[in-house]
């Protein structure tokens, strides 16, 4: 990475949310990369771009698509890799004509000229890398701004060599795993479609037991039926839907009315409140098992002390299984690796002697295999190995302000905090220095409404309110705010919206319509 | 890439990549080097001159972290005379330095005292004025007893090169140098981001984890290997154990994703691990409220109530939900567990949420 000549840094604010990526980041500008971000706030990385495209929450695809138009109207795009490695350039051609920069000026907030200032950085870079977060994804319209992004890299050839290409950050410690591995409703693990007839055969062989055809609900689905009182039985492992799930009012009603939930967690959080059993859980610190990171290294985490409730949660799994009349039995988590390998192709070669240091990339379909570091070197994953072009239209997120609710809450995190807080939030010194959440609200609009930092304010949607303290920053634009979800004290996603993606079903935490009110006068 | 360039080191030849000092050629191949100024996260700096090698058609001796490694180059790395001036060097650091090892926090991970021992150094070969400040505990995190300081700038210079955020930096002139904040301000959110890159990269005990100390040092302390339980990274670190109780966390400088670099919530975000607000017990919610039950009571109630409900409405009324937060292995069982114990394909992690 610090090889990189220009860095186009898009929705995502990793000097807090992914510190050590960060530092990679930091490195190349050091070494004189080129840096463009397109981001709504103005992070740590604005301050320091060449351009920064201060884009409205939502209206990626315009600005991608009008980075696009500039290209393709200076001729600066890389014919070569379009004509060999991409089909469908044309549909993209005529669709991105409609995104001049100065109507996209008008969208986007973003001035024409930084948009032609992108365009030139990013098409004339020797290497030029998209690194994109949460910013991207987490909207109505999520995974067409991902194919958006995916545009650009290709009309400029920006792909498929070191230094080059688009990383998405994860956000959590294991997602790429919990994705691998077939806790979803369609794909067994190792996305293994659940579809095809011998998938399902080799895993009922495998587990003896015949595996239904029928696709399961998302844990979305599951809470619109719970609410329905279609739904009646939930295990809930380690996650917390009634905090960090969007409008949480509608969370809260789906849990409520299930006849028996069940939730393993290590401490009790807004889900274990409605829970029928509570089950300890085990920290990472009390189990040895795996975690696979955003560039698909598996590694391993290693017990360090015993589990504090005596048992780790692959072992009140396995018994649960076994009093359930399906007996499972393991030695250790190695054991359960190994029946992985055997099922999973891509950690076909991978076991805990082979992890020893360092980790493996998936694929590593044999024992013999190194594993893979870098993807779609001469062939990206369709049947031709072509990439396709996708022609995209910007549409409005599934909330916009209006007079009614004029302010647009972008949430996301902070540097101290994870997710819930249950952890960081016990942390001696963490929870000192970043003790409760705060609005970020602009220096202009709070002079507006007569606010300084410390204020008390009351942020409501359409949903549901929350009271939390105002820090006056221009690191928000004028009328957008900015929470986290880190502290129960301030329940953020009571304010978020039930609108997602409608591919992948990921919210749209990143832009929900509020309004700000005082709740006593100048409370200091 | 360029082709493979061979130099001599103590009579024994070896093949390096173009572009590497001396000192990265060396220790590479094992070949101990002294010193107290880098760290492979840095840039060279030669500023410890403990690290000084003899080159063949060099009038005097070179810092090897700071010269780069030639084609046909012969270098020694021990003789009497390397000896001799690396000793003057650590005895000259030792002239200001307090001799309280026993109750100094890096004992047995610090490497002027490793150092020191090697060389068999005379603590009081010169004497003179003394360093006589305050410890500083100014913020919930980071240690510092500008006493122990021995002015390597690592610490400021992780700041700057590696975190770029300018927290401290050489203050002071001659004698008086040290690292400080700005105006010697105690460190804030304003001012720092509580990340220990410096206490990773500080020789010496001037710069400890503030949560730690006194909790045990490098020979009373387990240090297990594993993986951030944070964002997606994949940071490797060492868990510091001691009596089944995790007391730090130590940088794990051969890591192949962050190399030894941590941030504020993998280097001080663990004490939730002993946290008394742990569940330890299962729970079973009656009437009015919740009371402890055995494992054995509590599993016996999850199976028959989930068997029930299967019975009753279906195993399409029952699923689970798998955490992006829980390893590889129990994701994988718990998608198991919904496919052949309950028999449906309600599981869902939370990648979309």
């Amino acid at each position: 990475m610090p090889e990189i000549d220009t860095l186009f840094l898009f929705g995502s604010n990793p000097t807090e949310a992914h510190p050590i990526i960060g530092f990679y980041l930091k490195k190349a500008l050091q070494n004189g990369a080129k840096l463009i971000v397109g981001d709504p706030r103005k992070t740590w990385m604005a301050k320091r771009a060449d351009v920064w495209l201060n884009v409205r929450p939502g209206q990626n695809i315009a600005l991608l698509n009008s980075i696009i138009h500039v290209i393709l109207k200076n001729g600066w795009e890389n014919r070569k890799f379009i004509e060999e490695r991409c089909e469908n350039f044309s549909e993209l051609k005529e669709k991105v004509q409609e995104y001049d920069p100065v109507s996209v000026e008008r969208i986007t907030g973003v001035a024409a000229s930084q948009i032609e200032e992108a365009a030139y950085l990013y098409a004339h870079a020797e290497k030029a890398m998209i690194v994109y977060g949460l910013g991207v994804t987490e909207h109505i319209s999520g995974t067409e701004n991902a194919m958006a992004i995916a545009n650009l890299a290709l009309v400029c050839g920006q792909i498929g060599r070191p230094s080059t290409g688009i990383m998405a950050l994860r956000g959590q410690n294991n997602v790429q795993g919990a994705s691998d591995l077939g806790p979803a409703p369609t794909i067994l693990p190792g996305y293994q479609q659940l579809s095809d007839n011998d998938v399902r055969a080799k895993f009922a062989k495998a587990w003896n037991v015949e595996i239904p055809k029928e696709p399961g609900l998302k844990s979305v689905e599951m809470l619109d039926a719970c609410v329905e009182g279609r739904f009646k039985g939930i295990f809930i492992l380690g996650e917390d839907p009634a905090q960090t799930d969007p409008d949480l009012n509608h969370v809260c009603k789906a849990l409520e009315k299930v006849d028996f939930l069940v939730v393993q967690d290590i401490f009790h959080t807004e889900t274990t409140r409605f829970a029928d059993v509570i089950l300890p859980g085990a920290s990472f610190a009390e189990k040895d098992g795996t975690f696979t990171n955003g560039e698909r290294r598996i590694q391993r985490v290693r017990k360090a002390v015993e589990p504090l409730a005596g048992m780790a949660e692959w072992e009140v799994v396995s018994l649960l299984a076994t009093r359930m009349g399906y007996p499972m039995s393991y030695s250790g988590p190695s054991e359960i690796m190994d029946e992985i390998a055997s099922l999973v192709p891509i950690y076909g070669g991978v076991s805990y002697d082979r992890l020893k240091s360092g980790g493996l990339q998936w694929p590593c379909p044999d024992k013999d295999h190194p594993g893979t570091s870098t993807l779609y070197t001469d062939l990206f994953s369709r049947p031709n190995g072509k990439a396709w072009f996708n022609g995209l239209d910007q549409h409005q997120p599934g909330e916009t302000a209006d007079q009614e609710y004029p302010f647009t809450l972008i949430t996301g995190r902070r540097r101290e905090h994870y997710n819930n807080g249950s952890q960081t939030r016990r942390c001696q010194g963490i929870d000192r220095i970043v003790a409760a959440e705060k609005v970020e609200i602009n220096p202009e609009d709070a002079e507006r409404l007569g606010i300084i930092s410390g204020n008390l304010l009351r942020v409501s949607s359409r949903r549901g309110e929350v009271r939390v303290k105002a820090r006056v920053t221009d690191r928000s634009q004028p009328g957008c705010l900015f929470m986290t979800f880190h502290h129960q004290s301030c329940l953020t996603n009571l304010l978020t919206s039930e609108h997602r993606d409608p591919i992948t079903g990921t919210p749209e935490y990143k832009v929900s319509a509020v309004r700000i009110e005082p709740v006593v006068d100048k409370v200091k | 890439m360029e082709p493979k360039q061979a130099m001599t080191v103590n009579g024994r030849l070896i093949a390096f990549e173009p572009g590497k000092t001396i000192l990265e050629v060396c220790q590479q191949n094992g070949i101990p080097i002294p010193i107290l100024c880098h760290d492979k996260r840095l840039k060279p700096y030669g500023g410890c001159r403990l690290c000084l090698v003899e080159v063949d058609g060099a009038p005097r001796p070179l810092s090897s972290c700071t010269t780069p490694a030639t084609d046909q180059m012969k270098v020694t790395t021990e003789s009497p005379r390397l000896f001799r001036l690396r000793k003057t060097a650590i005895e000259l650091l030792l002239s200001n330095h307090p001799q309280d090892c026993m109750c100094c926090e890096a004992t047995g991970d610090c490497t002027l005292q490793e150092l020191a021992y090697q060389y068999g150094a005379d603590l009081d070969r010169f004497g003179g004025e003394q360093w006589d400040l305050p410890l500083r505990e100014d913020n919930p995190f980071i240690s510092f007893e500008p006493n122990k300081c021995v002015v390597c700038g690592r610490c400021v210079r992780i700041c700057n090169e590696v975190v770029m955020a300018g927290t401290i930096d050489l203050t002071g002139r001659g004698f008086t140098v040290m690292p400080d904040t700005a105006f010697s301000k105690p460190r804030s959110l304003q001012n720092c981001e509580f990340c220990g890159q410096c206490v990773s990269a500080c020789p010496t005990g001037a710069l400890s984890g503030r949560k730690s100390r006194g909790m045990g040092r490098r020979a009373e302390i387990e240090r297990v290997r594993t993986t951030c339980t944070y964002c997606g990274t994949g940071c490797n670190l060492f868990l510091k154990v001691k009596d089944n109780k995790v007391v730090g966390v130590d940088s794990d400088f051969d890591a192949p994703v962050n190399h030894g670099n941590l941030c504020i919530k993998g280097r001080y975000g663990y004490d939730f691990i002993h946290h008394g607000d742990r569940i330890t017990t299962p729970l079973i919610r009656e009437k009015d409220g919740l009371r402890e039950a055995s494992w054995d009571e509590a599993l016996d109630l999850v199976a028959s109530r989930f068997k029930q409900l299967i019975k009753e409405y279906g195993a399409d009324a029952v699923g689970g939900f798998s955490s992006s937060r829980c390893t590889n292995e129990e994701n994988f069982l718990l998608a198991k567990w919904v496919r052949t114990a309950v028999g449906s394909n309600n599981v869902d992690n939370c990648a979309r949420v």
